[in-house]
């Protein structure tokens, strides 16, 4: 008997074959793969004295959005989006989502929770988020003798 | 928030490759499209997009909307990266008739808001009946 039981290729691997060559071909721009449950998706970088993080957040208002950071090195995103008011009338499309989101992120620096800001411009929100001193890169001076 | 109104005379068809002289990414917006009597409204998700820099034309039955996003972060390595950043283009044919004088748009949080306003020829009509 064999070991491996062998299966015809059926259609669903067929499919999965080809949505994970699809996958490869548009998605290789070294962006990691989301899930589209985790909202919203995040970029974050750094520089010597900050980390930053953005998401896109359009046809939310500020005062929407909750900006959280626990301890030193978690940061919690809170918002809700209202549906558009439209009396009447036949939806013809609804891609756009709507509802509340939280998410939670770790952050790979321990930062000044006190000093973060945040910019909010074009549906786009821009946390700024000091580093701890003590997190912060030290230039070593080399004396020459 | 911005009003933008467009009313484009007749063009060449080629504003999807006319607009492609940019590299990068482009991606495909979202939009909610409703229909009331007297117009469609339309609402897309434009994040990152001034109002200086959306372009929306009409013509022929086919509304182009074309956002620009200049690049944010040139050169950095995101720690995360979960989404990328280019312009946005979408292209909708419209079958309804549009008065395309009347068209307006706002801008508001990264969301365009669209009013085409139907012509009065398509607009639904309550017939009256008389009793004899």
């Amino acid at each position: 008997m064999l070991a491996t039981r062998w299966q015809p290729r059926s259609i669903w691997s067929e499919m999965n074959r080809l949505r994970e060559e699809m996958e490869r071909a548009f998605g290789g721009n070294g962006l990691r793969q989301f899930d589209t449950y985790v909202y919203p998706p995040l970029n974050l970088w750094e520089d010597d004295n900050n980390l930053y993080v953005e998401a896109e957040l359009p046809g939310f208002e500020l005062s929407d959005i909750e900006i959280f950071v626990n301890g030193d090195n978690q940061l919690v995103l809170k918002g809700e989006r209202k549906p558009p008011e439209v009396e009447g009338g036949t939806w013809h499309r609804q891609e756009r989502g709507y509802g509340a989101f939280n998410r939670m992120v770790e952050l790979p620096e321990h930062v000044d929770p006190d000093k973060v800001t945040a910019e909010f411009k074009n549906g786009v929100l821009t946390v700024t988020m000091p580093k701890r001193e003590d997190a912060k890169p030290r230039r070593i001076e080399v004396k020459a003798n | 928030m911005a009003e933008t109104m467009v009313n484009k005379e007749q063009q060449p068809v080629e504003v999807s490759t006319v607009e492609r002289t940019r590299s990068g990414q482009v991606y495909s917006p979202r939009f909610d499209i409703v229909e009331t009597d007297n117009e469609l409204i339309l609402f897309g998700d434009l994040p990152g997009v001034s109002a200086e820099s959306l372009d929306i034309q009409y013509e022929n039955n086919v509304l182009t909307i074309y956002g620009k996003v200049e690049p944010r972060h040139e050169n950095l390595n995101f720690l995360y990266g979960e989404y990328g950043i280019g312009d946005f283009y979408r292209q909708f044919t419209i079958g309804e008739t549009i008065d395309s004088s009347k068209i307006s748009a706002e801008l508001h949080n990264g969301v365009l808001t669209l009013h085409l306003p139907k012509t009065d020829a398509v607009k639904p009509r309550r017939i009256e009946i008389k009793t004899v």
